[in-house]
């Protein structure tokens, strides 16, 4: 079936359609991770986006439901340029146009994903719609296009009610040490596969209780603290300052998400008291975003944000680059920045935004990317470390 | 970090000559680190033997050595330049190894050198197998179980403790030397036997097979702050077994998650941080297909032939950012200059799928085993980008040029099922083929994938094209299936083929319809940022971001595809060295190609690059978005020369010697008439197509006689024959291809064979110099010891080449280069053939004599004379010292090949000596070879009847050095008769101790088996020939090669140290003179 793409300034990309069979207006961007297709899906980041990714082949390994990131996929809809025809991988579950209709997600491909990603890059990111109504009336279409914003998203990707992981007792309960796992022929001819490698080699976080307010995070914020030996409860995004306050918790993390930071009035105002209570904690990405606002800072929109696994951030103190994650479309502005509340630690090395702060006189830092990666490089992870160490500086102070 | 400020005068090695492992990849990450360093002002002193590179140019280093590349010569130059820094990671292993042995001698320290980029004790630890495995299990990475031995019975205990199948890797060795699987001891015994013989250091490594696994290689770049990135990942479609310079490799990864691809990332990440390498590193991984288990093979602490790969595949230049490293730069300080906005300390990210076919040489040695195995065998490669699999995979099949366009290039139709399924456990270079043939067969994804253990989803992606084959054929060809044929890249000539209609009509449907190439660009970035440089691919169902552009005039140039035996770097000098004449002159230029090892399909040589296929199809795309006002086509070798025509009818001028010039050189008849005009002797001959008409004419010329195809390259399929019954066997040869051209037979001629390279600009001539062959006529031209100048023939000889090659070449209307060769027999000179093109000789011979002949002979192309350029035409004046180019062969890469030397070219590379005498000038020619005697002075003879007399010559020489020969029986009883003491040996079949056992004792270091006229049909001879070659022992074919080593031995014997010549005065002194 033929599917169309219109965008809110009038340019149709004629492809086929893909996944749930509905019609879809959303916000469109891009993303230019090469794998973690599935990972991109499950991020709650993207609700009320549709995502192109920039990689023509998509689908290659189907659907390995255990890489997803949260429990269902997130964005309005799906942009690619082919899907394969079959999966290959041994973990594979099923193809991704199975989990595209099981889930209701529309999409098309076999459009020119370069010439789409191109546009976005000239004119900024633009709404846009996907159907499959091949009568649709552009002057019908526009002014729906133009009314559209993502809204209020973080109610509809945080959890309902908190819940609790508990920190691993061993290191052997996150799986072999990476690429540590021995081939067992035996095991190979049962079926048997190997669980996937861990990434950490050291339980740091061993008796440490932390909170996670649930913006629209990733699970793999969770499991990396909790791979470190943190005990972590999960808590909704509408949840009052107080009671995790008065929760005895070690540390607050305050987890990534979707949409304008500035949609978000109430929860900005209970991290103001997380921040006023003088607790440790490490934000990323939206959770960024709201502790700079809360404090005072200021964000904009930027042309066409960051989506991928390949840009270098710069930690400040250290000079050291990394390569990171990143999936934002807003940005803290650094240039208006109080020193005497926080002063840039980590920068973008590409375009200079600011990736990522450090509070004065407060135990606090926060970046703007994403150190839990999943997808992309795992090069950052050592920030939980590094927030593990500042809880337990305090708790032996 | 800024620079170190004690950097001001860099020492770069080079790789050498060019053999199979290690081959144009280093001229293009030599010549980019060249220009890097020039660029931060450094002073750059070169070295390399090989005389056909770019990088040893006067514009690309300061000085440049062609010299041997020894430790002794170094030290030499070191002595000389006094350089503070030596930069030994450009040069693949040849030069890492180097700047280990120099480093671990004390000499760098005590003359003030450092190391830059890696250091010495880095390499070690990535190089030594046994501190490589201790560091990797100190940071927990896995290696597969191994050990590393020094003698067969440790190695054979090991295997029985870990199981057979084992894999057995020689350490320090180039492109795997000498390496294998090993199934049962005997076939162990065999492999490292010769694996401890062939390693640096006497040591071979023992490791569990994990051959089966998936091949996923990682290219990484880290600066001397610890910033790491990785460049790209690449899959072997090949599984793990195939070397992955023999492997189809696509880039990036497929059929691996994010979980896999960051698993092994991070690895990388975390071996090139314990390794504390600066600059570029790749790192091979196995991934168990059905786990997360994964070993690391081997890292690589250098730039190497993957890195060349991909920084063509990904437009990084890797080669320039490590050079930039080694002087101290971090990565956040060096400007991606594809982008020119963000830095190299990003990691690209493609919007395509990029594949690469090695260029394996079996249409070169028929005879030869086309199994692959963890010893490379390709002398070259392509590579393809597309935005879908199956087209990459399309268009870098027919980029070969190894008459092969679509998977049915090759035909397994006739076997059944069960035969197929045999045939694809031999892993060979046809298995993308065989796999094709049994998709169509019907034989199910996974029993393909577990004889092949490629991975289902590339099978897929294999049938996905034999669908579209059957699709066309089925009919009706509607302009959808068109279109989606075209998306799979399927070029119009198969379409024709499969649909039963003309080209000529597939290509009109498809513009009636608007089917079209979209050119897209290579930018690092998916399109993120804005790229401002012009790297194209094509694809098909897509909008292009290809401008034309009319600042001003432009030319097209057509580079020369994947190195090949005949074919080589030389002519990617000459392109590219064509280029950049066009751009001084106030060209805009094009260059398409399709070789990622190359200079020339570097970003910044043309204006614009395409990265294409080079067939008349793939050109038209490009020329109709260019409409460039002219081609060059004699720059790019026989690769271009071929798309003459076609161009011709795209309406697209050929600058230079016209079309119906070439065809005159190369059409028999035409060809005649002109001599006959001209009154140039040549042999006498024919044309024939059949082996009757063969045969009638080689009657009456009187055997031996030439045979060989038209329009060949090196050689190729050429034959000397004596009888009857080897004109049929040559003829059969030949005609496995459909023939376009007549089949020549000459008269065969021995005498001393000449060769000229000049430029003509229609009336005069500009000879640079003569070359003289050390063999006589019968062994390839590219195959000879040549010498400049020509040091034994007349006055009289030379001015008859003079004069013969003004008038041949004024007749041919010649507009740019020229190359003859001539035989001459007394004083008789005779014409053998005539190429209006460049050569192989073109970058020696400008190097030599100083003469920049491709710059002017692009100027001559544009219109300007010779006169007016500053030079006198005719022969230039002889150098006052002498300059000896080297052919330097790969046979023991290629089991089973024929080495001994003929009318068919099978040399790799070339190396040159130079110096004021003759001698001395012999002796670096063969030290830069790889000739390195005496050791033990002791030697083998054994020859054919007509070569006794010589033979008693050159051994009664050798004899005088010293040497202890034996020989076999009738060369023993002439050799003792005229008064050489030579000891008797046995031949293979009768009593030990034989020949062979005399070889495979290791005390000899040369064997002299010159093989009966034409084609040996001697099992002992050939036997005796691969025994030696691969066993490390030089084994020479030719009386005159052998006359020729003697010649150099006893000079070395009175020989001092040696002199140094700087290329580079020699180009600036002729400028002065000029």
């Amino acid at each position: 079936m033929k599917a169309f793409l219109i965008l809110e300034d009038g340019t149709v990309f004629e492809g086929i359609h893909i996944g749930a069979d509905r019609e879809v207006v959303s916000e469109i961007v891009f993303n230019t991770s090469m794998a973690g297709y599935l990972e991109v899906l499950t991020d709650p980041s993207y609700a009320g986006q549709a995502v192109c990714m920039t990689y023509p082949l998509i689908g290659n390994y189907g659907v390995c439901r255990e890489d997803m990131e949260s429990r269902r996929p997130w964005p309005d809809g799906l942009i690619v340029r082919e899907l394969s025809r079959i999966p290959s991988n041994f973990r594979c579950d099923m193809t991704i146009q199975q989990f595209l209709e099981e889930n209701d997600v529309p999409g098309i491909a076999g459009i020119d994903t370069r010439a789409l990603t191109k546009l976005l890059r000239e004119k900024g990111t633009m709404n846009g719609m996907i159907t499959t109504d091949a009568h649709y009336r552009m002057d019908e279409v526009l002014p729906r296009l133009k009314a559209y914003t993502t809204g209020r998203v973080v109610e509809l990707v945080t959890c309902k009610e908190p819940y609790t992981l508990h920190g691993a007792a061993a290191l052997s309960d996150n799986g072999p040490i990476s690429g540590s796992a021995r081939f067992d022929r035996e095991a190979y001819e049962k079926g048997v596969r190997e669980k996937k490698p861990s990434m950490v080699r050291a339980l740091n976080g061993r008796g440490l209780k932390v909170a996670l307010l649930d913006l629209g995070a990733k699970d793999n914020i969770a499991r990396s603290l909790a791979a470190r030996g943190c005990d972590v409860t999960v808590y909704p995004a509408g949840t009052k300052a107080q009671e995790i306050i008065e929760g005895g918790f070690d540390g607050v993390m305050l987890s990534n998400g979707p949409g304008d930071p500035k949609e978000c009035p109430e929860v900005i105002a209970e991290i103001r008291r997380l921040y006023d209570a003088d607790l440790t904690i490490f934000a990323i990405c939206l959770g960024h975003q709201l502790m700079a606002l809360a404090a005072g800072a200021d964000t904009y929109k930027m042309k066409y944000g960051h989506r991928g696994g390949n840009h270098p951030v710069k930690d400040l103190a250290t000079g050291r680059v990394y390569i990171s994650s990143q999936n934002h479309g807003y940005v803290v502005d650094a240039d208006r920045l109080d020193a005497s509340v926080a002063v840039p630690a980590f920068v973008n090395v590409n375009d200079g935004t600011n990736e990522g702060l450090s509070y004065t006189g407060k135990n606090i830092f926060t970046v703007q990317f994403h150190p839990e990666a999943c997808p992309g490089p795992q090069d950052s992870g050592d920030l939980f470390d590094r927030f593990i160490g500042m809880m337990k500086e305090v708790r032996h102070a | 970090m800024p620079k170190n400020p004690n950097v001001k005068r860099v020492l770069v090695i080079g790789s050498g000559p060019i053999v199979i492992g290690q081959a144009a990849e280093f001229d293009y990450a030599g010549t980019q680190a060249c220009r890097s360093l020039k660029e931060e002002g450094m002073e750059v002193i070169l070295v390399n033997s090989n005389p056909a590179t770019i990088m040893t140019d006067g514009d690309i280093a300061d000085k440049v050595y062609i010299e041997p590349l020894t430790t002794s010569v170094i030290e030499e130059i070191i002595l000389k330049e006094k350089p503070d820094s030596l930069l030994p990671n450009m040069g693949g292993q040849a030069g890492l190894n180097l700047g280990m042995e120099l480093d671990e001698s004390g000499f760098l320290k005590a003359h003030g050198v450092t190391l830059l980029g890696t250091t010495a004790a880095t390499i070690k630890k990535a190089e030594d197998r046994l501190e490589f495995k201790e560091t990797m299990e100190k940071i927990g990475e896995p290696c597969a179980p191994s050990l590393v031995v020094e003698n067969i019975e440790d190695g054979v205990a090991f295997a029985a403790q870990i199981g057979y199948p084992v894999v057995l890797r020689p350490a320090y060795t180039l492109g795997g030397s000498g390496g294998g699987i090993a199934h049962n001891r005997a076939e162990l015994e065999e492999i490292l036997a010769n694996g401890l013989r062939l390693s640096r250091v006497g040591q071979v490594l023992v490791e569990r097979c994990i051959a089966g696994w998936k091949e996923i290689e990682y290219e990484v770049m880290r600066d001397s702050a610890g910033n790491c990135i990785t460049v790209c990942n690449m899959e072997n479609i090949d599984p793990v077994g195939v070397h992955t310079g023999d492997s189809i490799v696509v880039a990036p990864s497929q059929t691996l998650s994010d979980k896999e691809y960051q698993m092994l990332r991070s690895s990388a990440l975390n071996i090139i941080n314990e390794l504390g390498i600066t600059g570029g590193c790749n790192v091979q991984f196995a991934l168990h297909p059905t786990s997360f288990e994964y070993c690391v093979i081997e890292v690589n602490p250098r730039v190497s032939r993957s890195s060349a790969l991909a920084s063509k595949a990904t437009g990084y230049p890797i080669a320039k950012v490590a050079a930039k490293i080694a002087l101290g730069y971090t990565l956040d300080e060096i400007k991606n200059a594809i982008t020119g906005k963000t830095y190299a300390s990003f990691e690209p990210t493609l919007d395509y799928c990029v594949v690469k076919i090695p260029r394996l040489p079996f249409d070169k040695f028929i005879t030869a085993k086309r199994t692959l195995t963890t010893q490379m065998k390709a002398t070259g490669e392509v590579m393809s980008i597309c935005n879908n699999f199956e087209g990459a995979l399309m268009k870098a099949i027919r980029s070969l040029e190894q008459h092969v366009d679509c998977l049915r290039s090759y035909d397994f139709s006739a076997l059944t099922k069960e035969e197929l399924i045999d045939r694809m456990k031999i892993v060979d270079d046809q298995r993308i083929y065989l796999i094709a043939e049994a998709v169509r067969k019907g034989i199910d994804y996974d029993t393909i994938h577990e004889i092949t253990m490629v991975d289902v989803w590339f099978i897929d992606k294999i049938a996905i094209l034999t669908e579209m084959e059957a699709a066309l054929e089925k009919g009706p060809l509607t302009v959808e299936l068109l279109r989606e044929a075209k998306r799979l890249e399927f070029p119009d000539n198969v379409i024709a083929r499969l649909t039963g209609r003309t080209e000529e009509e597939v290509r009109q449907m498809r513009y009636d319809n608007g089917i079209v190439a979209a050119f897209k660009m290579v930018d690092t970035c998916a399109a993120e940022f804005a790229a401002s440089t012009p790297y194209y691919y094509s694809v098909f169902g897509s909008e292009t971001e290809a401008v034309e552009t009319h600042p001003k005039k432009k030319v097209l140039v057509l580079g020369s595809g994947p190195i090949r035996i005949g074919q080589g770097i030389e002519f990617d000098y000459c392109s590219v060295h064509a280029t950049w004449a066009f751009a001084k002159e106030g060209y805009e230029t094009v260059i398409i190609n399709n070789n990622p090892e190359t200079v020339s399909t570097d970003f910044d040589i043309a204006d614009k690059l395409y990265f294409e296929p080079l067939t008349p199809e793939d050109v038209e795309n490009i020329v109709r978005v260019e409409h460039p006002d002219g081609a060059v086509v004699q720059f790019g070798g026989q690769t271009a020369i071929k798309l003459t025509e076609s161009l011709m009818k795209m309406g697209v001028p050929i600058l230079g010697t016209k079309a119906e010039d070439v065809d005159a050189a190369e059409d028999r008849e035409l060809f005649d008439r002109i001599l006959e005009e001209t009154q140039i002797p040549r042999a006498a001959g024919g044309t024939v197509y059949t082996a009757e008409e063969a045969k009638e004419v080689a009657n009456r010329l009187g055997y031996p006689v030439l045979v060989r195809p038209s329009y060949v390259l090196g050689g190729q399929g050429m034959q000397i024959a004596i009888s009857d019954q080897e004109i049929e066997e040559f003829m059969a040869v030949i005609n496995r291809y459909e023939q376009d051209h007549p089949i020549l037979v000459d008269k065969y001629l021995q005498g001393k064979e000449l060769e000229v390279d000049a430029v003509c600009d229609g009336t005069d001539i500009l000879i640079p110099g003569i070359m003289e062959h050390i063999e006589r006529t019968g062994v390839h031209s590219g195959d000879s010891i040549s010498v400049y100048p020509a040091p034994t023939v007349s006055d009289k000889v030379k001015e008859t080449i003079a004069d013969y090659s003004a008038r041949l070449a004024r007749a041919l209307h010649v507009v740019g280069l020229i190359n003859i060769q001539f035989i001459a027999m007394d004083d008789e000179v005779y014409v053998i053939e005539v190429n209006p093109r460049s050569s192989r000789t073109v970058p020696y011979i400008s190097k030599v004599t100083g003469i920049p002949i491709v710059d002017l002979a692009t100027q001559v192309i544009i219109g300007r004379k010779i006169r007016d350029l500053g030079y006198e035409p005719g022969l230039q004046p002889a150098a006052d010292y002498y300059a000896i180019k080297m052919p330097v062969f790969s046979f023991e890469k290629i089991r089973g090949a024929e080495i001994s030397l003929g009318p068919e070219m099978k040399s790799t590379g070339e190396c040159l000596g130079i110096a004021k005498t003759f001698n001395e000038a012999l002796y670096k020619a063969f030290l830069g070879a790889g000739v390195n005697l005496p050791k033990h002075k002791q030697m083998i003879i054994t020859v054919k009847d007509a070569d006794k007399g010589e033979a008693i010559e050159v051994a009664r020489r050798f004899e005088k050095l010293g040497y202890i020969i034996y020989a076999t029986r009738s060369t023993a009883a002439a050799l003792n008769e005229a008064g050489v003491k030579a000891r008797k040996v046995n031949k293979i079949q009768q009593e030990s101790p034989t020949v062979m056992d005399l070889i495979l004792g290791h005390k000899i270091d040369l064997v002299i088996d010159t093989p009966t006229q034409g084609r040996d049909k001697n099992r002992d001879g050939f036997l005796i020939r691969r025994t030696a070659i691969e066993t490390g022992v030089n084994c020479i074919t030719a009386m005159d090669t052998a006359a020729a080593l003697v010649t150099s031995l006893e000079n070395a014997a009175s020989q001092g140290r040696m002199t140094l010549t700087d290329i580079a005065t020699i180009a600036k002194s002729r400028a002065h003179k000029g």
